[in-house]
């Protein structure tokens, strides 16, 4: 009984904060036909902007995926001063609204920033590919950290130490004990990173300058064409954005068939 | 002698790479978080702290930030329920198309925000299928907000419940235990940890929010005008350091927010064995 | 073998500073979202031309305000197409655009428009004038004027009209409180405000006849109907510095006022600079037409009307915004 009411109760709302309105993004997608669609998503500029998101993913998602390991690590298995802080401080990106990112990186980087010299010595950061990384590794920090610290927390410390008494190295205990207990919250992890790494726009607008065909992402195009007034274009690009995302998650299940719970 | 024995000690943990592990750790947090907070504080002073003070203190401002907060906020506790129950169901449940409904939940995540707030604003504002209108209100946002974080509480707790062991729930049940009293007691406390770590997300994600509410709540000053778009009025107005001044406040008061989830975390879990 | 090795080495530096000759410039062109698709036009023809032969370019789009701001940040930048004067005379300010990027024969304005309102289909409340919007129960959509530089246009022209009509600077102040009463939204760009109307919020919505013109062209049905009084929306464009020491970004400049590309402008709904460009296109003239700079009507150009009424604490619309909360 009590089963049934958490189902639809869990499914009532999921419906109308996520279903329909995907079901939306979907339908407005191929209002006009399947080709338009197609057509939207295959122009030179889409699919320029389809390999940039990748590229990006493709670097920003593995570096905060292991920083996140790192970093989960040390905030639960070791103690060190300002722990609670750092623990704190790696949420922060998050509360940034993307304009003021955009703001501390040409605060940063930009011309008389502190790092502003960079670009008159050839290292172009921002306006380039260097800095929409550095944008999205910012606003898609926390994922994989918050992921990890409450499982590894939640297993404790027990099996580790046993198999260290009995001479395994701190690498050994890592690959054969706490990495396979913490599998699911970093394969979460990554999917949440990804999902933000791909999906980012305000942040990444900013910095990247948003030239044709150099540094427009996926996010960026869609904004384009929907100033362009190409509605249903915008939204079969999302729907490609859709399809990463859902595509991480299938993904997983692959590489992690779930052994059902009771 | 001292040196000999220094080689035999073994740090706490027996991992005798922590240190440089965590030296890369923080190198990377230093490069790609501190160094652009520590701009943006700085770019924020540049007026002088009289100057911070008053643009952080203008009554557009505390308006700005007081609804932000509260609804960001409201927003969190509602996902550490929704969330709960979603990651419950989604794990411990079965029913037709649940891999599915699985694989969509981080959708609001990777959908630009631009295309979150049209997709709102034609369901639930003026024209929407559902004769629901609740566009450029309070409400609105708390929506758009609700979608834009809906993803953080429910991937929290997942992993847990899947490490989770059943056979105390098993033998409490058995016992005679109700449902709700196993949960309280049992399940509750283990998942704790993993919801409080994604209500620091979407908490901080709510009071971020720009994309997804600009367009929907209407950003009328005092009333639907969260932080984040009074910032981005003061920065395309020219007022750089005024921007920037709200937006350290805003940090700093999220941070303390943090702070203070991470202490309770720590208390509720110290009364369990 | 000796003459050999060096006549060889002759033809290989003669190949390489052909070869550098010939390479291509690139020209860096950074503009407000909307002229995208009349740059299109216009890059395309102007390559076809000796001046444009061989230049490629790089195109960005953005909101006004946003590409100033990127550009001041160093975004490579040779020719900016920004959407009112004040955008530009940030880049003068922060030194990448000479002082006198007016001096030429259109004063820097490249393409013309004016301020319209968007009705519903027949007009059912009857909106015409001014006056019209502040009738009760009539709901006015204007982009935040904070938000969008753009919409400064809406306000000032909602001033001017007033003033037109005769009424005092303390008058049209008054009403221009008046009209922001009747504004229950205000989007954070005129694409957002667009789309918040179409949704089927408000009565009446003030945007740029181009905006109305280009909407109607890619489908989006939109009555729009022009005031006898409004104002003429003047879209400036300069070269930076760095742009001044490329022949083909001068060259590119100079083209954007030739026919062709005045033509592409008002293929998208833009009223063209150049008169002969007209021809063709059926441009209402309105009886009351004014610009920034209309002294008479208490319009001191931008400078000073941007820091009279938008000052971001002190400006008349500042303190009009504020007390819309209390």
């Amino acid at each position: 009984m009590a089963r049934y009411a958490l189902r639809f109760g869990a499914l009532g709302y999921l419906a109308l904060l996520l279903l329909v309105p995907v079901g939306l993004v979907f339908y407005r997608a191929f209002e006009n036909g399947a080709g338009h669609a197609w057509d939207a998503v295959t122009t030179h500029q889409a699919l320029h902007a389809l390999e940039l998101t990748l590229l990006i993913a493709a670097i920003a998602v593995p570096a905060n995926t292991v920083f996140g390991i790192v970093l989960a690590l040390a905030l639960v298995r070791t103690r060190f001063p300002g722990r609670g802080l750092v623990n704190a401080v790696v949420d922060l990106p998050l509360a940034l609204s993307p304009v003021v990112v955009g703001l501390a990186l040409f605060l940063l980087y930009g011309r008389g920033g502190w790092l502003g010299g960079l670009a008159g010595h050839g290292v172009k950061i921002l306006f380039a590919l260097p800095g929409m990384v550095l944008a999205t590794m910012f606003v898609s920090l926390p994922f994989v950290v918050r992921e990890v610290v409450p499982v590894l927390r939640e297993i404790g410390t027990d099996q580790e130490q046993a198999a260290e008494t009995l001479g395994a190295s701190p690498l050994q205990v890592f690959r054969r004990i706490t990495f396979p207990a913490i599998r699911w919250a970093v394969a979460y992890g990554v999917v949440l990173t990804t999902a933000r790494a791909i999906g980012e726009f305000g942040a990444v607008s900013v910095v990247s300058g948003r030239i044709e065909g150099r540094t427009e992402t996926l996010p960026l195009y869609v904004q384009s064409q929907f100033e362009g007034f190409d509605t249903s274009g915008a939204y079969a690009a999302s729907v490609v954005l859709a399809m990463i995302a859902i595509g991480t998650v299938v993904g997983l299940r692959v590489l992690h068939p779930r052994e059902e719970v009771a | 002698m001292a040196a000999d024995t220094a080689a035999l000690e073994r740090p706490v943990t027996g991992r005798s790479g922590a240190p440089l592990a965590r030296g890369v750790a923080t190198g990377y947090l230093s490069l790609v978080v501190l160094l652009p907070l520590a701009a943006l504080i700085w770019g924020s002073r540049a007026g002088g702290l009289g100057a911070f003070w008053e643009q952080a203190t203008r009554h557009e401002a505390v308006s700005a930030l007081k609804l932000t907060l509260v609804v960001a906020a409201i927003c969190a506790l509602l996902n550490a329920v929704a969330g709960t129950a979603i990651a419950w169901t989604l794990v411990r449940d079965r029913f037709p198309g649940k891999g599915i409904v699985d694989a969509l939940i981080d959708l609001p995540f990777a959908l630009p925000t631009i295309v979150a707030g049209l997709t709102l604003l034609a369901l639930y504002g003026p024209g929407g299928p559902f004769g629901i209108d609740v566009a450029f209100t309070r409400t609105a946002l708390l929506l758009a907000l609700l979608f834009v974080t809906l993803p953080f509480v429910v991937r929290a707790v997942q992993p847990v419940l899947l490490e989770l062991d059943t056979e105390m729930e098993e033998a409490a049940a058995s016992l005679g235990a109700r449902p709700l009293a196993i949960f309280r007691r049992i399940v509750f406390p283990n998942l704790l940890p993993a919801i409080l770590s994604g209500v620091a997300l979407a908490f901080a994600r709510a009071v971020g929010e720009f994309g997804a509410v600009v367009l929907i709540s209407g950003n009328l000053p005092f009333k639907t005008e969260v932080a984040s778009v009074y910032i981005f009025g003061q920065l395309q107005s020219g007022n750089e350091s005024g921007a920037a001044a709200v937006s350290v406040l805003l940090l700093a008061i999220s941070l303390g927010v943090l702070l203070g989830i991470g202490a309770f975390r720590r208390w509720r879990t110290r009364h369990d064995a | 073998m000796k003459a050999i090795w060096i006549a060889l080495l002759g033809i290989a530096l003669l190949a390489g500073s052909a070869a550098g000759a010939s390479k291509s410039t690139t020209v860096d062109l950074v503009a407000y979202s909307t002229p995208k698709d009349a740059y299109g036009k216009i890059i395309s023809a102007f390559q076809k031309t000796a001046a444009g032969n061989g230049v490629s370019f790089t195109q960005s789009y953005a909101a006004s305000g946003d590409q100033a701001r990127a550009v001041a940040a160093g975004q490579p930048a040779d020719v900016v197409n920004l959407s009112l004067d004040p955008d530009i005379d940030l880049l003068v300010r922060k030194n990448l655009v000479p002082k006198t990027w007016r001096a030429n024969a259109h004063r820097g304005i490249v393409s013309d428009s004016v301020v319209v309102f968007v009705v519903r289909d027949g007009n059912p409340k009857h909106i015409k004038g001014w006056n019209d919007l502040t009738k009760s129960g009539v709901e006015v959509i204007t982009p935040n004027p904070f938000t969008s530089g753009g919409a400064r246009w809406n306000v000032m022209a909602a001033y001017g009209a007033l003033r037109r009509q005769g009424k005092t600077d303390k008058q049209a102040i008054k009403y221009l409180y008046k009209l922001f009463h009747h504004v229950p939204v205000q989007p954070d760009s005129a694409r957002a405000a667009l789309a918040v109307f179409a949704q089927g919020k408000g009565d009446v919505l003030l945007t740029y006849e181009n905006e109305a013109i280009f909407a109607n062209k890619k489908g989006v049905h939109t009555d729009y109907h022009i005031p006898k009084a409004t104002l003429l929306i003047e879209t400036p464009v300069a070269l930076t510095k760095t742009g001044l020491g490329k022949p083909a970004a001068k060259a590119f400049f100079k083209y954007l006022w030739s026919a062709t590309a005045q033509k592409a402008f008002a293929d998208q709904g833009y009223r063209p600079v150049l008169r002969s460009a007209a021809k063709g296109y059926r441009f209402y003239k309105p009886p009351g037409l004014f610009t920034i700079s209309s002294k008479k009507l208490g319009l001191n150009g931008w400078p000073k009307v941007n820091r009279r009424f938008f000052d971001p604490n002190k400006g008349i619309v500042a303190v009009i915004e504020r007390s819309l909360g209390r």
